[in-house]
């Protein structure tokens, strides 16, 4: 008998629907709830973007996005993030097949492509800086400013979590909550790389070409 | 290089008789709340019970105690500015100055709205929201704590600026450039900015928790077509928490980056711009308004039903309007400042977006009074404020139709109409639903009654006061009276702040009654005492003992329909109690969390470290929160069984409490 026939035949009333089965495991419970706080964190950068596009012209006569922008270092930086997204997904995999050596690996490539963004991040700012971009310059280098240093922030804080979650990986080995924190570090990495596409697309893309 | 940054001794205002009298009243309450638990030698059990609980009921509870200490401080606050203008006419200045006064209506603001209502409304959604799902705890029950703490601990910062320092004097929105270091160089800002994103965080937090509760933890059977409406208008509410709270973080994130460090965002040099934040403010704003008045419509569609005997009219258009309004709450925002300039097409459709939102509302009102229509009404005292809200929220909805067309609201802008109106609204429709669950579940969480006497008191007091309050402002209002006037030449507008004084004292006479129903049912509680089901009650948390157990329920409910604890007696009735024999097995429960409590101290520490600009404070503040974090993640037992002798025995001492 084939599986298609097999589900035909139950009587579709013995079949529980989704909302009526009680209280979901607590995998998905902690999965969820992870969700619920990356979408709260995409509307504060929704809040950002919003303020960058409103503030995008008000350079007070100071340096413009076109003037500032160094299209080889932006490459650079996203191609480190979206690998480190390649990269985070082989850590996942490896946790799901208990790899554990698999699983540092991904960890330790993921850490140094992040720890590589952030480094090329701070020398641009700190070369902006030096020109005299500060953002105290303008409205628009605030905005600027704001926006990608919150994007850095996360990813900083999202490296301070990777270090954290192998040495829980270390001490409490593969245990459930152990695999729950690792399953949210890898949403809150590739949300990261969602915003920076937008960031991408938005300060730096639309910056030069306008 | 000073120690204290700006701190000195100069920060305590000696100089000002009243600041100081309030401090050392406050200070008087603190020393004697403290010495009555040393007294009573209640600090161990604190401790253990409530601070470190994890359990949402007490977090509940401890969010309304919350709520109810700051309704008497932004109260005090109210009650000196309707003073302030009975007498400040004509010449006289009154007994306020201008600064003092500016500072109060800050905080009245601020009070209300951040510490008064959102604790007030999530302390009800924590407590009645798992027993409704018949479940036996939030998805994250240590994060609510930690939410709970830090809400408090915004408070407590709001309440340290009346002895150290001074608050804000920019309104309870504060806008730049009024804001802005430039105009406001004092550190009352920097209090109104760290208190906000120190409780709002909290808050967040507290939404996350609960949309991921309603939409994964339900009950065996219980489907979203048979949630109670309660939890409905929650996930709305928290739905709108999570989506709206992050815009006033980044929005409040940006003053203080051009506060503390010289950026452009608001300023009126460097081409800031103060509108943006005004915009995203409302954005906030608007759905803000909506997540306090949601889970009070929640409440009148509990208590409508309960003490009408009947099913909630309408089940599913309430939901449906629930939902609408949810959605329709992010697209009005512009009618807070339709004098900004805007295109008429801008304004034309916010505008028109603003009257369809009170569509959404009337089906609700249709719906409860079809409810009562028909039924076997128990003028209890929730049922009081329900009328009473039906009839005070038709008004301020109806006056908020009127300033939902722009070149109505271009003449009544920053009038007291819209004061009038928006304490219609919030006081009418938020502090009277709030007062109502307070009445309601109470004996849930007590196991006692409130006093209906008393209770009956208060809301005439409330009821009558309100009125005498604020009509007499939709007057003045028309008559050309803007909002936050320290004093005024137009004697003509006396008489009607006058009565509205009257009514401010008659809402303190509700008030008064308020406490002396609580004194009185605590005392005569052996008398009030009542079972799990005082009042013949519809869902899930009437069917356990009041107060329930810690873990709710010791066996998982199972839900056939709406109002599942109606249908089950109802069962009973035609079938008879199923046997006694029915086998409990052990729970596991979240154990007891520090966290929170010492979470919550160190985002005290950071945030009046860096209001005083101390920065070695603030960095030790921080490094604490993130051991304390870790010592969490750390931990090796987070959970703990209760084993299935002590529910089993809980459960026969409770069956026969129900059958006395």
């Amino acid at each position: 008998m084939n599986i298609a026939t097999a589900i035909d035949s139950v009587p579709l009333e013995a079949l529980p629907s989704a909302s009526e089965a009680g209280p979901a495991p607590k995998r998905i419970v902690v999965a969820y709830g992870f969700w619920i706080f990356l979408l709260s964190d995409i509307v504060m950068f929704a809040a950002l973007f919003a303020s960058y596009a409103v503030l995008v012209r008000s350079t007070a006569g100071g340096p413009s996005g076109a003037q500032l922008f160094n299209q080889a270092t932006v490459a650079i930086e996203t191609a480190c993030l979206l690998v480190s997204s390649y990269t985070c997904g082989l850590m996942s995999l490896a946790i799901n097949s208990r790899n554990r050596v698999g699983m540092y690996l991904g960890a330790v490539i993921t850490f140094a492509l992040g720890a590589a963004f952030l480094t090329l991040e701070i020398g641009e700012f700190a070369d902006m800086i030096a020109r005299g971009a500060t953002p105290q310059r303008s409205a628009f280098l605030s905005a600027f400013f704001t926006l990608v240093g919150c994007h850095g922030l996360h990813v900083t804080l999202g490296l301070i979590w990777l270090i954290v979650m192998m040495v829980q990986a270390s001490v409490f080995g593969f245990a459930a909550r152990v695999q729950h924190r690792l399953l949210c570090f890898s949403l809150f990495w590739h949300a990261l790389d969602i915003v920076w596409v937008g960031v991408f697309t938005v300060v730096y893309l639309m910056g030069v070409s306008s | 290089m000073n120690l204290l940054g700006k701190l000195d001794w100069n920060a305590i205002p000696l100089h000002e008789p009243i600041i100081m009298g309030a401090t050392a009243f406050m200070v008087l309450v603190v020393v004697a709340v403290l010495g009555f638990i040393t007294m009573k030698g209640a600090w161990l059990y604190l401790w253990r019970e409530w601070l470190t609980s994890v359990d949402h009921k007490r977090i509940g509870v401890m969010y309304c105690i919350l709520a109810l200490v700051m309704m008497l401080r932004g109260f005090s606050d109210a009650i000196m500015m309707r003073a302030q203008q009975a007498v400040a006419a004509g010449g006289a200045q009154g007994y306020l100055p201008p600064e003092h006064f500016d500072q109060i209506f800050s905080a009245h603001g601020t009070i209300m709205i951040f510490f008064m209502a959102m604790p007030f409304v999530v302390g009800i959604m924590n407590f009645a929201v798992p027993l409704q799902l018949g479940i036996r705890d939030v998805a994250f029950p240590t994060l609510n704590s930690v939410s709970f703490w830090l809400t408090a601990s915004g408070a407590l910062l709001i309440n340290l600026s009346l002895a150290v320092g001074e608050f804000s004097k920019a309104g309870w929105w504060g806008y730049p450039p009024l804001s802005e270091l430039q105009y406001s160089p004092g550190v009352g800002v920097d209090y109104y900015l760290w208190s906000l994103q120190i409780s709002g965080l909290g808050t967040l937090l507290a939404g996350i928790n609960f949309v991921t509760t309603i939409l994964k933890m339900r009950a065996p059977g219980m489907s979203y077509m048979r949630m109670p409406v309660f939890c409905w208008t929650s996930l709305a509410t928290n739905l709108l928490i999570v989506a709206a709270f992050p815009v006033l973080t980044a929005v409040l994130a940006m003053l203080l980056l051009d506060r503390y460090l010289g950026f452009h965002f608001f300023t009126n040099d460097a081409g800031g711009n103060q509108m943006l934040y005004a915009n995203l403010f409302w954005v906030w704003g608007h759905p803000e308004v909506y997540i306090l008045v949601l889970p009070a419509f929640g409440i009148f569609s509990e208590v409508i039903a309960t003490f009408s005997g009947k099913p909630l009219f309408g089940y599913r258009s309430m939901v449906a309007a629930t939902m609408t309004i949810c959605v329709l709450s992010f697209l009005v925002w512009l009618h807070h400042f339709f004098t900004m300039g805007a295109s008429a097409n801008v304004n034309g459709f916010f505008g028109v977006m603003s009257m369809v939102i009170a569509l959404p509302t009337g089906v609700k009102i249709y719906n409860w009074l079809f409810t009562m229509y028909g039924g076997r009404v128990r003028f209890t005292v929730p049922v009081l404020w329900s009328i009473g809200f039906m009839v005070t929220f038709v008004i301020g909805g109806m006056t908020g139709v009127l300033h939902a067309v722009p070149p109505v609201s271009f003449q009544l802008h920053n009038s007291v109409f819209l004061i009038a109106h928006f304490h219609n609204v919030i006081i009418g429709g938020v502090v009277f639903g709030l007062m109502a669950g307070y009445n309601y579940w109470f004996p849930k969480a007590f196991g006692f009654v409130l006093d209906e006497r008393w209770g009956k008191a208060s809301f005439w007091c409330w009821f009558i006061g309100f009125y005498l309050a604020f009509m007499p402002l939709y007057l003045v209002g028309l008559m050309g009276m803007t909002r936050r006037l320290q004093h005024y030449d137009n004697l003509a507008w006396q008489p009607w702040l006058i009565v509205a004084m009257v009514g401010a004292v008659v809402i303190l006479g509700g008030i008064v009654c308020q406490v002396v129903q609580l004194v009185v049912s605590i005392r005569a509680r052996d008398k009030l005492r009542v079972t799990g089901d005082p009042w013949n009650g519809r869902t899930l948390e009437w069917a356990t003992a009041s107060p329930p157990p810690a873990w709710n329920f010791a066996l998982a409910p199972n839900v056939t329909g709406k109002d599942a604890f109606w249908t089950s007696k109802r069962e009973q009735a035609k079938q008879g109690k199923p046997g006694p024999s029915r086998a409990y097995e052990p729970i596991e429960m979240p154990k007891n969390s520090a966290t929170g409590f010492v979470s919550a101290f160190f985002a005290v520490v950071i945030g009046f470290a860096m209001i005083w600009h101390i920065w070695w404070m603030a960095g030790l503040g921080l490094l604490g929160a993130f051991v304390t974090l870790l010592a969490f993640a750390f931990r090796r037992h987070t959970e703990f069984e209760v084993p299935a002798e002590q529910i089993a025995q809980f459960e026969r001492a409770h069956q026969a409490g129900a059958a006395v």
